[in-house]
This record gives C-alpha cells, sequence and structure tokens, in this order.
C-alpha cells in the first residue's frame, strides 16, 4: 500500500462538543496503518493542545495526556497556526510541550509543535493528498 | 460477561473488557487470563504492568506496534518484538494483554 | 425583572456571545458555560467586546468548565465572577428566568 499524506484539521475545542476526541481517535488509527499523518490546530482548534486541563469538575475524561503520546504513533508534526493562537491572548508557552523521540538520534526529544503562518500553512495543505477537517 | 475476583464482581462488555477501568485490580488479571487457559508468569506481569504504567500516562491503550516500540526501549530490545509478545499472548499482545491488564481494547484494533 | 442568560459557544465560533450581550436589557446577568467561558478570557480578539458590556451586566463563568480546558483563573477579564456549579444553581434562583444562547 502506497503511503499517503494525511492532514487533520482540528478547529473546535475540546470537551464543549465530541469533535476534538473523534479527530484524536480517528488520528490514532491512521497512524496504526502506518500513514504519513500531521495535524493541523486552527482556530478553536488550538484549546485542545493546551496546557493544565483538569476535567474533575465536569466528570468527563480529560483526554489531552493522549496528545503526548502522539510522538510513539510517528505522528511528528503538529502544525498550529499562530494567527489563531494570537486572536485567542494565546501564546506556545500556554501550549503542552509535545514532543516525540527520535530513535536515530539516541532517542532525542524533539518537538512536535511547529508554529506557522496562516500562508505557510496553506502551502503545508497544498502537499497534502487527502485533508480531512474536525 | 461479568467475572469475580477478590469477592467481588467485575462487570465487562461483550469482549471481556472491563467496563469500569477504575475498579482493576491485579487478581482481576489473574482470573481473566484463568478464564481463557493462560497461566501469567513474570513476563506476563512485565507487559501488563507497562500497559497500566502507559495508560495512566496517555489515557490510551497503545497500538501493538507502539506497545513493542515501548517494550523494547524499556525492557530491552530481545523483548520489544512481536514474537516474544506473541508467544506471551497468543491472542494478540494488544487484545490479549490490555484485557488482562483492565485497558480498553486499543485504539485501531479491529 | 431580571434573566440569567447562559451562553455555552466560544465567541471565536458563534456569534451567541455578541448576539446575547447585544440584546440582554441592563441589569441582567450572564453566565459562560462549557466552551463559552473561552469568552472570558482577557487578551483575546473578543475581551474589549465583553468588558464593554460590563458596563451593563455582570458576567460570570463557570469554573469547572475553565479549568477542564485549561483556561487559568487569572487570566479571566476583571471584573468577571467565576462561580461553581453551586453558584451557578443560585444565580438559576436568583433571577426570575433563564434564557440559553444556544
Amino acid at each position: 500500500m502506497a503511503i499517503k499524506k494525511f492532514m487533520f484539521v482540528n478547529r473546535k475545542a475540546p470537551y464543549g462538543t465530541v469533535y476534538a476526541l473523534e479527530s484524536l481517535e480517528v488520528v490514532l488509527i491512521g497512524a496504526a496503518f502506518e500513514q504519513d499523518v500531521s495535524l493541523a490546530f486552527v482556530g478553536d482548534g488550538v484549546y485542545q493542545i493546551c496546557k493544565g486541563q483538569s476535567t474533575d469538575g465536569i466528570g468527563m475524561k480529560n483526554f489531552s495526556p493522549t496528545y503526548k503520546a502522539l510522538g510513539d504513533y510517528e505522528v511528528t508534526k503538529l502544525y498550529v497556526e499562530k494567527e489563531s493562537l494570537e486572536a485567542r491572548g494565546l501564546t506556545l508557552d500556554d501550549l503542552m510541550p509535545l514532543v516525540w523521540e527520535d530513535e536515530d538520534d539516541d532517542y532525542a526529544e524533539k518537538p512536535s509543535i511547529r508554529l506557522v503562518s496562516s500562508e505557510e500553512l496553506a502551502t503545508v495543505f497544498d502537499e497534502q493528498d487527502v485533508v480531512l477537517s474536525f | 460477561m461479568p467475572f469475580e475476583a477478590n469477592g467481588k464482581t467485575f462487570e465487562t462488555d461483550e469482549e471481556g473488557y472491563m467496563v469500569d477501568l477504575g475498579s482493576w485490580e491485579p487478581d482481576c488479571a489473574t482470573v481473566m487470563a484463568e478464564l481463557e487457559d493462560q497461566p501469567l508468569t513474570d513476563a506476563h506481569w512485565e507487559v501488563l504492568n507497562f500497559l497500566r504504567e502507559y495508560y495512566d500516562e496517555y489515557q490510551i491503550a497503545p497500538a501493538v506496534r507502539v506497545l513493542t516500540k515501548a517494550i523494547g526501549k524499556k525492557l530491552g530490545k530481545d523483548k520489544g518484538n512481536s514474537k516474544y509478545l506473541y508467544e506471551l499472548f497468543p491472542y494478540g499482545p494488544g487484545k490479549q494483554a490490555c484485557k488482562y491488564a483492565g485497558l480498553p481494547k486499543p485504539t485501531g484494533c479491529v | 425583572m431580571s434573566t440569567l442568560h447562559t451562553v455555552n459557544k466560544s465567541p471565536f465560533e458563534r456569534d451567541s456571545l455578541s448576539a446575547c450581550i447585544r440584546l440582554a436589557s441592563k441589569g441582567h446577568a450572564i453566565l459562560l458555560i462549557e466552551d463559552g467561558v473561552f469568552g472570558a478570557m482577557a487578551g483575546t480578539d473578543h475581551s474589549d467586546m465583553v468588558s464593554g458590556a460590563m458596563k451593563d451586566a455582570t458576567i460570570y463563568v463557570l469554573g469547572p468548565d475553565l479549568a477542564a480546558r485549561g483556561m487559568s483563573e487569572d487570566r479571566v477579564i476583571d471584573g468577571i465572577q467565576v462561580v461553581d456549579y453551586s453558584g451557578f444553581v443560585e444565580l438559576t434562583a436568583k433571577h426570575e428566568t433563564c434564557q440559553s444562547w444556544l
């Protein structure tokens, strides 16, 4: 099977709707089939990877730790749109420090998050075989 | 089918995975394994404990490929291969081991 | 007569919050819940609109929904009051009517 480039575009905040969790599950399934998967966090989607989520008070499962497993699934390209962060008064420091381990480099931890402008992100979209929006 | 361990009843789904992941205790693994005629050795427990830790940290049951790689890193290359894991868990290291460890079925497992 | 308005949508995704602010009468209360809590945060593109609305309305935000989303109470717009579930209940009891902006 030829490897295709899949891009999952995350545009919704977590917990209020089920989109974020559904997307994450599909990403993990897609990655299990060894495709070239990358993620984009756009609009309210940037809220999905904010630090310090604690859902005890709302009785829902906190699935933010699962984003930290993406590196294990060889999903190492997480594009975050700069404009979306800025509109929300957020910076990279507000996001979880998501990393992946490079086996070929003695398991060195490398950052997965790539802060990109809208313009740069548009170019990344153009390189994809399949773009799925959640 | 619900099962009994330590004098308590534990609910499972139609595939035998525990419904209440938080209620798991080591005896659950022993009982579920016995029901499938699968004795648990230290080597099995090493994998089950690894899975418990993985779930605590990431809130998911890892796919087999991920499990294999992670075991290799943590417990050594001689254990981080599917041959070793399938010998321990002939029904599939993902499905069978996750079940005994009280985890959900791995995402992406059909 | 005073109304409690609840807004559960992100201001970036729907216009529920701006519509609510535009149409709520003086002296009403607005409670931000679920994804609506993003409207309570300082430094966003909507913060000025929300701050401006506090001249006429009292604004509350539900703490557990902030915490779930990793939004720090320290970064809530000055003057917005953080309430817990019992505070939510009290607000509901205190106002004659409740209007949900879905």
